[in-house]
């Protein structure tokens, strides 16, 4: 009992550790800053996109968004960080996981507003335009914000999954929080600092998770 | 250009504002409107009867465009709508189009709602759109519920601002397609009150609507469609009472008992 304590729950490691972890928060949380707006702004245009008039856009779109949800975003990662040097670009850390995220996330977020956007009426669409609304006023002024508002739980949730996910730059050597940890864990030969940072996700994360359900049960009732 | 157009019971002679003129539209294999004929002269209250399907909702969403004619030509005060030049959102401003299911924006107030297009198309300042907004709503009625969101409101009050949204555009002429279909009956009225008001103020409108007293006592022309042709024209009393054509007969026949 005494060494599962000594192996994962080490105060001394874990303060010893939290300078270093502290600063690995904060790379994770300037990583979400980046590719959360990303992911957002990436997803409106695939949205876009993927209900457009155009068919050469909209197949374009379609294409794009099979093949992002089908690859693993760390394969992609690693593709973009290792692969890309050979054609010539080499990638800071931060830059090739911020294209990874917009590649992988954009078409998450991209389905969801898709759904919003489909689930205001086509008369709202006929209003707004009978008053000599554009196509883009009508979007951007009437259905985009009734869109957002009808997604808003699917968005938080995918939110989350991307702030998880944000774990992986460690593999390109970005020293986001995961990366800090396992850094203070080679060091120390202890597992404390991993706890420390599963502690730290858990606490951001978790009221995130409790809205979740409160807006699950909303829909239910 | 003067044009006679049929008004009442013998042809006057005034430059009809919105003039259509063999307009056709299919769905697929179904032929909606076969060559549509028709014009209605300023101030000009048109009523559209027929049975379901039989293309008047269509020709009235041809008259914005928000459905696409097959061809034909639409002259609005002289303007050509079906023309590919033609800059439609200018266009759409002037032509007010009030839908069955109201079609107010949810996540705007009441005021949000009329004031939109305003600020949007015609450019105008918050406070100037404000102020017409609420002389709109103030209209129909329904200045006390500016702040309000459209699902607090009853239907017959959705609907009152919906025509509110459409008048604040100043339009030439306003569509109504079937505009007390979806209301409690109990509500029918005060959305007919308002659109008697436009009458009185000269505004020119053509409804579809399956409100056969209104028509009797307010339209100055009915129109009745079946299987996308216009069977039969004239003031009320005539197509009330004394039908001419024997399909007209049946209808009215039907919809009296």
């Amino acid at each position: 009992m005494e060494l599962l304590r000594q192996q994962f729950f080490n105060i001394d490691v874990m303060v010893q550790a939290w300078p270093l972890i502290l600063r690995g928060l904060g790379m994770t949380a300037l990583l979400c800053l980046a590719v959360i707006p990303l992911g957002l702004l990436g997803g409106l245009a695939v949205a876009v996109a993927s209900l457009s008039r155009s068919r050469l856009l909209r197949w374009t779109a379609k294409g794009f968004i099979d093949l992002f949800r089908a690859l693993p975003p760390l394969v992609v990662l690693i593709l973009l960080y290792s692969g890309l040097p050979f054609a010539g670009l080499r990638l800071t850390p931060f830059a090739a996981v911020c294209l990874a995220f917009l590649l992988n996330s954009s078409c998450f977020y991209g389905e969801i507003y898709r759904a919003g956007i489909e689930s205001v009426g086509r008369g709202q669409w006929e209003a707004a335009r009978s008053t000599g609304l554009s196509a883009a006023q009508t979007f951007t002024s009437v259905i985009l914000p009734q869109a957002v508002r009808n997604v808003v739980p699917d968005l938080v949730s995918n939110t989350v999954e991307v702030v998880k996910l944000t774990s992986i730059a460690s593999v390109v050597s970005f020293t986001e929080m995961l990366y800090a940890a396992d850094m203070a864990r080679s060091v120390t030969f202890n597992t404390s600092p991993i706890v420390l940072a599963a502690a730290i996700y858990l606490v951001i994360l978790w009221p995130a998770v409790r809205l979740m359900s409160r807006f699950e049960h909303r829909v239910a009732a | 250009m003067q044009l006679s157009v049929a008004q009442g019971a013998g042809a006057v002679r005034v430059s009809p504002i919105l003039q259509v003129r063999g307009l056709t539209k299919r769905f697929g294999p179904l032929e909606v409107l076969k060559g549509i004929d028709f014009a209605v002269a300023p101030q000009e209250l048109v009523f559209v009867i027929g049975p379901s399907g039989s293309g008047k909702s269509t020709l009235l969403r041809c008259c914005n465009r928000l459905e696409d004619a097959d061809s034909g030509s639409i002259l609005l005060d002289g303007v050509e709508l079906m023309d590919p030049k033609c800059d439609l959102n200018a266009m759409r401003r002037r032509i007010g189009m009030v839908f069955q299911s109201f079609n107010l924006y949810p996540h705007l107030t009441v005021l949000g709602n009329v004031t939109l297009a305003m600020r949007k198309v015609l450019g105008k300042s918050r406070r100037e759109a404000d102020e017409i907004g609420l002389a709109a709503l103030d209209r129909v009625g329904l200045a006390d519920k500016a702040a309000a969101y459209p699902a607090a409101l009853s239907g017959g009050q959705q609907q009152r601002v919906a025509i509110a949204r459409a008048l604040c555009l100043n339009p030439k002429v306003m569509l109504f397609d079937e505009p007390t279909s979806a209301l409690d009956p109990e509500l029918v009225g005060s959305v007919l009150a308002v659109m008697r008001d436009l009458r009185e103020a000269g505004m020119t409108m053509v409804v579809v609507s399956h409100e056969m007293r209104f028509a009797r006592e307010a339209a100055d022309r009915i129109v009745f469609m079946e299987a996308g042709c216009i069977v039969e024209e004239g003031p009320p009393e005539q197509i009330f009472s004394a039908p001419a054509n024997a399909r007209t007969r049946a209808f009215v026949a039907e919809i009296a008992r």
